[in-house]
């Protein structure tokens, strides 16, 4: 009773802790802190989108009538570059002088677009300040490009990372489950009972190989593999990744699987054979039917596995953050962005926030499938009676 | 009996104020672990531990002031200055040695040079064949670090000229995975840290000034600053605790701790 109370107060916690946080990105711009964005007064453009501040420190944008402004080329403005306007004397010691500089230059330059800190904005600023928008729940799920950490705006679209990660775990699934399956009717129904006492403990101890043991498995010996045999240019792919998931995925299945099958009674069985039916029509029509839901809660926890798992992932899949098209594709999945980011995110920042609420979309999607693995057996039960 | 208790408090209390903890960068934290253990050797009641985490993570405990030293492959970002000055506290920044990131390929690429127009044409995605810069027909396969390191965000600034990588570039987690990548894809291209590179991988030449000269990376290039692919590495602390953390730093900054700074493979500070 105290147990399970203590272990449902820490479940709540830890889902509390990673709400709050998570939603926090959304009362954030994605500006840096600090930091301001200027263009001259007589500018007609009043709002630029992230995605449009990105495009222009690319040079991607390099007019402003591709951002509805004048037929006038962009001039990209960064604080270092002040040094090309003015002398260390004209900006003073200890920059005394900079607020003032940089107003008389962003009013000077009619088509400049000026990024520097928030202190330095002078009191009477002769430019026109941009306001940067808190980031929208349309861009960070329907936007295209994760760049957490790009300046002056970064681009927080999680479009990539989440296709990423359904893809690699809908190829993990797909390759473990008919093998699991064929491994777990073996098993329960036609290996001796000498030879299930040595398999099942094997295949058990697959659960327990350390997953970066996994990862370096996979990076030094299926990567190469894929490359050679497909013959694409990267061997990181989303396939390595199944496979490596498909692999880790497999004790999971099995076990449970198996017991739902060895569970199916006798009788059942031993009807089904006196009627005539050969071992194997009896496996399929009578074995398999009345394990279903058994083997369904199997693949579905193997599922959970897979999505959740981070480091051998992070090490095989070579985490780009691109929209994939097929499973010969790098791809980058929600946990090893989690992983390999976090370290050094600045704390409380719309970075570390943005991995938060990745955090909140990870823990809806397994939810979800702990919820059909629920609902399936219920369902089972209620048929039974 | 009570002057007794009195000096053994006085002595762990001394001890205590020796002690001093430094967290932040993977990149930095083998050669603190070093200097540590030379600053022990000399100074036997000094107690110094040293933990890695990330850049962000160290910086992030200098401001709850967790650490007393924080250690950072980047310099310490607009958002956490605020955010110190916010807390009422100072920070002092000390350079304690530089790092050379070379540029490998796979050893069989006959490309031996590259400007940097050419390696950001390369990694923001704009060259994407190798025949483009001077090699054989063959796609390139762009390998970065992952985008909080702080050798990702200095790549950017010194060679990306600030813009952006494209978003097809690979992400490592850490540098040993990306000279086992490149080690084994003949068309990759990527950046590590010079005391990394082994025979498995070819670093390049590089030139930064559109290829009239072109340096390969080494310590004596590195020293002289003409290899133009050299950051600097941080200690972050807080002016409150200088004194405390002082004997540490200037034995780091020392000959000796210079010393261990060009063993461990990282470019020593010239004066």
């Amino acid at each position: 009773m105290l147990s399970s109370t203590v272990t449902s107060l820490t479940v709540l916690l830890i889902v509390v802790f990673l709400f709050k946080e998570g939603v926090g990105v959304f009362d954030k711009t994605a500006m840096e802190e600090g930091f301001v964005i200027a263009i001259n007064k007589n500018n007609p453009v009043d709002k630029l989108s992230s995605e449009q501040i990105k495009n222009i420190y690319d040079q991607k944008i390099i007019s402003w009538e591709e951002v509805g402004g004048k037929k006038d080329s962009i001039f990209l403005f960064r604080v270092d570059d002040i040094s090309n306007f003015y002398t260390d004397e004209q900006i003073g010691e200890n920059f005394e002088m900079l607020p003032y500089r940089l107003s008389s230059l962003v009013d000077s330059f009619p088509g400049v677009i000026a990024f520097f800190p928030e202190k330095y904005l002078d009191k009477n600023f002769k430019g026109k300040k941009l306001e940067a928008d808190k980031v929208t729940l349309a861009e960070f799920f329907g936007g295209e490009e994760w760049f957490p950490t790009a300046h002056p705006s970064a681009q927080l679209g999680v479009k990539p990372l989440i296709l990423g990660t359904l893809w690699v775990s809908l190829g993990a699934i797909l390759l473990a489950l008919p093998l699991a399956l064929a491994a777990a009717i073996y098993m329960s129904e036609i290996a001796k009972e000498r030879v299930r006492r040595i398999m099942k403990p094997l295949i058990e101890l697959l659960a327990g190989i350390p997953s970066v043991v996994y990862g370096f498995f996979g990076l030094v010996v299926i990567v190469p593999l894929i490359q050679s045999t497909f013959g694409v240019a990267v061997g990181e792919t989303g396939l390595a990744g199944s496979i490596i998931l498909g692999i880790m995925a497999l004790p999971t299945i099995i076990t449970i699987s198996e017991d739902a099958m060895r569970n199916t009674p006798r009788a059942m069985k031993e009807a089904s054979l006196a009627l005539g039916a050969s071992k194997w029509q009896t496996i399929y029509r009578v074995v398999i039917p009345h394990s279903i839901s058994g083997i369904s809660a199997g693949a579905i926890l193997g599922i959970g596995r897979a999505i959740g798992e981070t480091m051998a992932v992070l090490m095989v899949t070579g985490n780009a953050a691109v929209i994939p098209h097929g499973i010969l594709e790098p791809m980058r999945t929600i946990p090893a962005t989690i992983a390999a980011e976090l370290g050094e995110a600045p704390n409380g920042g719309l970075h570390y926030k943005a991995l938060f609420a990745l955090g909140c979309v990870l823990f809806i999607i397994t939810l979800f499938l702990n919820l059909t693995v629920e609902f399936i057996s219920n369902r089972k039960k209620a048929h039974k009676h | 009996m009570k002057t007794k208790i009195l000096l053994a408090a006085l002595s762990l209390y001394t001890t205590v104020s020796l002690a001093q903890k430094l967290k932040g960068s993977d990149t930095v934290l083998p050669l603190a672990q070093k200097e540590a253990e030379g600053f022990m050797k000399t100074n036997k009641a000094a107690r110094v531990t040293v933990t890695g985490g990330g850049s962000g993570v160290g910086i992030a405990s200098l401001i709850d002031a967790t650490t007393d030293i924080a250690m950072s492959s980047r310099k310490i970002k607009m958002g956490e200055k605020i955010k110190l000055s916010d807390a009422g506290k100072a920070s002092k920044e000390t350079i304690i040695a530089y790092d050379a990131l070379a540029i490998v390929v796979h050893p069989s690429n006959p490309v031996s040079q590259l400007t940097r127009e050419q390696m950001e044409g390369i990694f923001t995605g704009k060259i994407k064949n190798w025949k483009e810069v001077g090699g054989s027909d063959m796609a390139i396969v762009v390998y970065s670090r992952e985008s909080s390191s702080g050798t990702y965000e200095f790549f950017k600034e010194k060679v990306l000229n600030n813009k952006n990588y494209a978003s097809s570039v690979l992400s490592m987690p850490a540098t040993g995975s990306i000279i086992q990548s490149i080690s084994q894809t003949k068309g990759a291209i990527g950046y590590v840290g010079f005391a990394y590179v082994e025979k498995e991988v070819k670093a390049l030449k590089v030139s930064f000034d559109k290829g009239k000269t072109y340096t390969a990376p080494s310590l004596v290039t590195a020293k002289d600053k003409t290899y133009p692919i050299v950051r600097p590495l941080f200690y972050y602390y807080l002016t409150t605790v200088e004194k405390n953390v002082k004997p540490f730093v200037d034995f780091c900054l020392s000959a000796e701790g210079q010393k261990i700074v060009e063993d461990v493979g990282y470019v020593p500070l010239t004066k």
